[in-house]
């Protein structure tokens, strides 16, 4: 055993290096947000605030970030309940080709967002959609809806359909059911859907582009200010934000989702 | 007679191009124990879950307690169930899983608690209540399951193969329990399983089915003893058969020829067949002796060597050879010694004789 410790050790070393490789550009992006200077290079000049504060002055960051947010949670909220609809017909109907059916709609997931974009501009235009956030809002269900239901069909299969059963025997009817029985048992699999969903959403760039008319989300938003180089650094803090607000939501996320790997074990003990 | 609490009526369940319960038309009654017993895929559960409503029949009705309850839904039938795998809510606790079914009762929140810990005593699990679902073992979840649907005070209780999870002990332990419960509550019990002697032990009539066709209804001994059919007698139990032709009866006495066993007798009230038809004669195992000393040639006694044996503890099996006849002849004897002298019998020659009223005449296939 002392041997083996002593010997050079590949696979954590190989563990290292990718981790660096993972996380090394993220951990850039605060280094520089805190950079007194608005070239991204170095040596650092020294600690600021000031890309924060202009972050919080400029109205249409907190324009682009309220769109974001709203075209996100309805985007979540709408799929996620398309999602409980299409994951309890395909596992607890008998429906004849449902495997055929699950494939169409699982379609979007492999066409590519530019195609999707190009075609789904084209059809509100002939139509003579007005574009806006709920044209961006259409297309981000089209692409998310496919993930909701991945998410519950997997959830749904996992625990036995006799529980359902068992609680109209008892005297409650299909919907009182799906309260009492089917919500509190799928839980986690509905609020893994709602976060998957809006973070695709939020940071979906191509679809938005094509169809949100003047109403910029918040990628549109940052590519925009690409253009100038003053605005970059606070381009910087506000990524900084976005990866501690994603880091926190994922660690919360893992939590929901452990709690709902003991629910399956137990239903199926 | 008991009045008919079940009553289902030329009952037919297809899916797609399976028939999976054919014609069935049977009636359970008040307060007793009514076992539906077959082979896996014999169509038991299916009408059972017609019963509880979960299946809507082909053709036919189901009345309850005199209503005709073919297309009420299952949450407002008087029925209740008890799954297989008991369907315990993973997410409620074993009080809640209890009193699940009584939101609407109207019952107050400590009259129902009251009510909820005299189930938790009747099912031998008192102050169980607040134990989750997973920290319950098998036999335990079974009860809570039990007591579950006892607490709607169904008219009939329907079960499906509730012991076929547990251990053989705990099996036979739950299916004492189970008993004394059903007769001390008097509520009319449907019960599922594909075991035999579960059935035998528990009810007070049993519904043999097989491939959709319920073959047979009778109460254990009568299934047992002077089953009708050739598929009743080697489904429940083990027997021998012989094919045989009758060649004479009178005054309930049936003489026969078989080529395997010579001649035979029998005592029948009926017989199957007309004299020069052929039938099959039962004979269980238990119900042959077996002598080493040689037998004068009579009716029922038959000549052969000992094959192999199975040593079961309480008895012994052995299967005797007989010239003219493929299968060994199944012979089960108490181990009235404690010597295992009998096992080393191996190829000596045996005689083998029944009592004429100790084999059934039944109809060739």
């Amino acid at each position: 055993m002392t041997a083996g410790t002593k010997k050079f050790n590949s696979l954590g070393a190989y563990a290292v290096l990718y981790l660096i490789f993972l996380y090394l550009p993220v951990a850039v992006l605060p280094l520089f947000s805190f950079n007194d200077s608005q070239y991204i290079k170095f040596p650092l000049e020294g600690f600021t605030l000031k890309w924060y504060e202009q972050l919080a002055g400029s109205h249409g960051l907190q324009n682009a970030l309220w769109n974001s947010i709203k075209v996100g949670l309805s985007v979540a909220v709408i799929s996620t309940v398309l999602g409980i609809f299409a994951a309890k017909a395909v596992t607890r109907y008998r429906i004849k080709r449902s495997g055929f059916i699950v494939g169409v709609i699982m379609v979007p997931l492999v066409i590519p967002e530019i195609i999707l974009g190009i075609s789904l501009l084209m059809t509100f235009s002939l139509s003579e959609v007005k574009l806006s956030l709920v044209t961006v809002g259409i297309g981000h269900l089209m692409l998310c809806t496919p993930f909701s239901m991945l998410v519950l069909i997997s959830r749904m299969e996992g625990f036995d359909k006799s529980l359902e059963e068992a609680a109209q025997d008892l005297g409650e009817n299909a919907w009182i059911t799906f309260w009492r029985v089917t919500f509190p048992i799928i839980k986690p699999g509905i609020i893994a859907s709602i976060l998957l969903t809006f973070t695709i959403s939020f940071d979906e760039f191509i679809l938005a582009f094509f169809l949100a008319g003047t109403d910029a989300t918040l990628p549109i938003h940052i590519w925009s200010q690409l253009r100038f180089p003053d605005r970059l650094p606070s381009v910087l803090a506000l990524g900084a934000i976005i990866v501690v607000v994603s880091t926190i939501v994922i660690f919360f996320a893992e939590f929901v989702r452990r709690g709902g790997v003991q629910l399956t074990k137990r239903s199926n003990v | 007679m008991a009045k008919s609490i079940v009553s289902i009526k030329n009952v037919t369940k297809e899916f797609g191009e399976v028939r999976a319960v054919k014609n069935a038309n049977f009636d359970v009654l008040q307060g007793e124990f009514f076992s539906l017993l077959g082979p896996s895929g014999c169509g038991k559960t299916t009408l059972l879950r017609i019963m509880a409503g979960f299946e809507l029949p082909t053709e036919g009705t189901i009345e309850i307690d005199g209503s005709d309850v073919t297309l009420t839904p299952p949450n407002i039938r008087p029925v209740n169930m008890v799954f297989q795998n008991y369907a315990i809510f993973p997410h409620l606790n074993v009080s809640s899983n209890i009193a699940f079914g009584m939101r609407k009762s109207g019952l107050s929140k400590p009259e129902l608690a009251a009510k909820t810990e005299e189930m938790l005593e009747l099912i031998k699990l008192p102050g169980y209540g607040n134990r989750r679902a997973d920290e319950l073992s098998g036999g335990q979840r079974q009860r809570v399951a039990l007591a579950r649907a006892l607490i709607k005070q169904p008219k009939v209780l329907l079960l499906d193969e509730p012991l076929g999870a547990l251990d053989k002990k705990l099996r036979e332990q739950m299916q004492i329990e189970l008993r004394m419960l059903q007769q001390h509550l008097g509520i009319t019990f449907v019960f599922v399983t594909h075991d035999q002697e579960e059935a035998l032990t528990l009810s007070d009539r049993i519904a043999v089915m097989n491939q959709g066709d319920v073959i047979e209804i009778s109460n254990p001994g009568q299934l047992y003893e002077m089953p009708q059919s050739k598929f009743v007698a080697d489904f429940i139990g083990t027997m021998n058969f012989f094919q045989c032709r009758l060649t004479e009866y009178s005054d309930g006495v049936a003489v026969g020829q078989s080529r395997e066993c010579g001649q035979i007798r029998l005592n029948c009230d009926e017989p199957v067949v007309a004299a020069g038809e052929e039938f099959t004669l039962a004979v269980r195992p238990e119900k042959i002796t077996l002598s080493f000393d040689e037998l004068e040639d009579s009716p029922n006694v038959v000549f052969g060597r000992m094959g192999p044996s199975a040593y079961l503890g309480d008895r012994s099996h052995f299967y005797i050879h007989v010239p003219n006849r493929d299968e060994p002849i199944s012979v089960a004897l108490q181990n009235l010694t404690a010597s295992l002298d009998m096992v080393r019998n191996t190829d000596r020659k045996v005689w083998l004789t029944w009592a004429d009223d100790a084999a059934v005449m039944l109809p060739m296939d």
